[in-house]
C-alpha cells in the first residue's frame, strides 16, 4: 500500500545516478566491514573455505535487501516505541526463510555454516541500515542499498575467504562442484610439492585455518584501503 | 489515528507476530520432507565414507547420488546390537542416534551396525563416539571380514580446532592411515592407538597431530571403547 502511494507521487528513476551510487558506495567508500567495521564477527568465523563464504554472502545480500525493502515498506506504520523490535522481526524471519531454504536445497552447506546462518540476525549491517537508511527512504532505493551493503560486505568476505583457502588448504571452492586443487603433497593437485623442484618446500599454513587470520588479513585490506582512497584519510 | 497509542501500538504487533509466524509455519511445513530426507542422506553419506574405496563402480561418496546412497542403505543388513553382543529385534541401524545412546547409562545403550557387501566381500561398519578438546568426536569404523582388518574409517567432530584437532575430519591423510590396521594382536583385543611422536608399531599405531594432543588422545580412547562395545557381538560372529 505504502509502495503503490509513494510511487504515484514521485516518479522514481529506476537506476539514476543516486540508484547508482547507493549500489557501488557500499563497495568501496562506505564499505561495512572496513570502513564501517561491522560484522567482524561472521567474517572471522567463515571465511575459512571459499564455497561457505559465497553461500554467506548470498545469504546476507537477501536479508538486508529485503528487510530493507519490507522496513521501508512499513515505515510510516512503525510505531516508533517498538521499532527496533519491529525491525528484529522482519530479520528474524527472513534469516529463518534463509535457513529453511538452505535445508532445502543444500544440507550439507547448511551443516557447515552451522550456527552463523542463525547469527544473521545480530549481524549488525543488517540492523545498523534498518536504523540508518530504511526508516528514513523509500522502498526502491532502500532495497538497494540493501543489496550494495550486502555485496560489500560479500566482497571482503570473498577476498578473505580466497586469501586463506589458497595458503591454508592450497585449494579453491572445496566443498563445491567446482572445487579446485591448486597446491599440495598429491596428483590432484595443479602444483604437486612432492614433485615439485621449484615448490617443493611449500607446506600449507596452518594460521590460515585459523580465524586469527582473518584478523590480519581484514587489517591489512583496511591499510591497503585506507592508504589508496582519499576520502578515506580524514575519517578517523 | 494516533500512532504511539498503545491500542495501535499492540495491534500492529500482534498482527505483526501473527502474520509471521504463519507464514514461517506454512513453509516449514512445505520444506520439512525434503529437509529431513537430506539430513538423512547427509548421515549415510558419513557412514558410508568409512568405505570410501569399497563402492560400487569405483566411486566417490562424493560422486553417489541421493538415489544411490538410498539404495545401497536399502540393501544393507542393519543389524541392531545390546552391550551383551545380542541383537535387538525389530531396530534398524539407521534409526539408532549415537548421541542419544551415549546418555544412557552404559549397559542399555544399543549399537547400530552396517554390514555392507561389495563384490562379495563383507564390511562391518561399527559406529563410534567419544570426547575431543571441546567437544564430542565420533566416526564410523568398517572392519573386514576377518572382523580385525581396518578396511577404512571417517571421523567427524562438533567443536575442534580448525588446523588442529579438526584435521581429524579435514585432513584425509590422517584417516588414511588407519587403513590395514588390525585391532586384534594375536586374539587379544588391542585397538588402534594414535601415538604421538609417530607410530611406533605398525601394526596397531597410528601417527597423532602435532598440536591436536587431547583431540588425538580422544580418538585413541573412543576406538578402544567404541569397538570394544562390539567386541561380545563379534565374537560370535567369529
Amino acid at each position: 500500500m505504502a509502495e503503490t502511494a509513494v510511487k504515484e507521487k514521485e516518479p522514481i528513476l529506476a537506476f539514476g545516478k543516486k540508484e547508482r551510487q547507493l549500489l557501488t558506495d557500499p563497495l568501496n567508500d562506505n564499505n561495512p566491514i572496513t570502513v564501517q567495521v561491522l560484522g567482524i564477527c561472521s567474517a572471522l568465523a567463515v571465511t575459512s573455505l571459499v564455497y561457505p563464504a559465497f553461500v554467506m554472502a548470498i545469504a546476507v545480500t537477501l536479508v538486508t535487501a529485503f528487510s530493507n525493502l519490507f522496513t521501508s515498506m512499513l515505515r510510516q506504520f512503525i510505531p516508533k516505541s517498538v521499532r527496533m523490535i519491529v525491525q528484529l522481526v522482519v530479520i528474524a524471519t527472513l534469516v529463518t526463510i534463509v535457513e529453511l531454504m538452505l535445508k532445502y536445497f543444500n544440507y550439507p552447506i547448511y551443516k557447515q555454516l552451522s550456527v552463523y546462518i542463525g547469527l544473521i540476525i545480530t549481524n549488525c549491517i543488517v540492523m545498523g541500515r534498518l536504523e540508518a537508511f530504511a526508516m528514513a527512504n523509500k522502498p526502491w532505493r532502500s532495497f538497494l542499498d540493501g543489496i550494495g551493503n550486502g555485496l560489500g560486505y560479500g566482497a571482503i568476505l570473498i577476498i578473505v575467504a580466497i586469501i586463506r583457502e589458497l595458503f591454508g588448504k592450497g585449494s579453491l571452492f572445496a566443498g563445491s562442484p567446482i572445487e579446485i586443487k591448486i597446491i599440495g603433497p598429491t596428483a590432484d593437485y595443479l602444483i604437486n610439492t612432492t614433485q615439485s623442484t621449484l615448490f617443493g618446500w611449500y607446506t600449507n599454513n596452518n594460521l590460515m585455518v585459523l580465524p586469527a587470520a582473518a584478523m590480519f588479513i581484514i587489517g591489512i585490506l583496511i591499510w591497503i584501503q585506507r592508504s589508496r582512497n582519499t576520502k578515506l584519510i580524514d575519517v578517523s | 489515528m494516533d500512532r504511539n497509542s498503545s491500542k495501535y501500538i499492540l495491534g500492529f504487533v500482534l498482527i505483526l507476530t501473527a502474520s509471521v509466524a504463519v507464514a514461517l509455519t506454512g513453509l516449514r511445513e512445505v520444506t520439512k520432507e525434503k529437509a529431513v530426507q537430506n539430513e538423512d542422506i547427509f548421515n549415510k553419506r558419513a557412514i558410508l565414507s568409512a568405505v570410501e574405496d569399497e563402492l560400487p563402480d569405483g566411486k566417490k561418496v562424493s560422486s553417489l547420488s541421493d538415489a544411490e546412497v538410498a539404495d545401497i542403505f536399502k540393501n544393507m543388513e542393519q543389524p541392531v546390537i545390546n552391550m551383551q553382543g545380542n541383537i535387538v529385534e525389530g531396530e534398524k541401524a539407521e534409526s539408532i542416534d549415537m548421541a542419544q545412546e551415549r546418555k544412557k547409562p552404559e549397559a542399555e545403550r544399543l549399537l547400530p551396525l552396517y554390514i555392507y557387501e561389495h563384490n562379495g566381500e563383507k564390511f562391518y561398519i561399527l559406529s563410534v563416539r567419544g570426547k575431543g578438546l571441546w567437544d564430542e568426536i565420533w566416526g564410523n569404523v568398517a572392519l573386514k571380514s576377518d572382523l580385525s582388518t581396518i578396511a577404512g574409517v571417517a571421523f567427524d567432530h562438533k567443536g575442534e580446532t580448525p588446523g588442529l584437532g579438526a584435521e581429524i575430519k579435514d585432513n584425509p591423510a590422517f584417516g588414511a592411515q588407519f587403513k590395514g590396521k588390525e585391532i586384534y594382536d594375536n586374539g587379544n583385543y588391542v585397538s588402534v592407538k594414535v601415538r604421538k611422536g609417530g607410530a611406533q608399531d605398525k601394526q596397531h599405531e597410528v601417527d597423532a597431530i602435532s598440536g591436536a594432543t587431547v583431540t588425538s588422545d580422544g580418538v585413541t580412547k573412543m576406538l578402544y571403547s567404541g569397538i570394544k562395545n562390539y567386541e561380545p557381538y563379534l565374537k560370535q560372529l567369529k
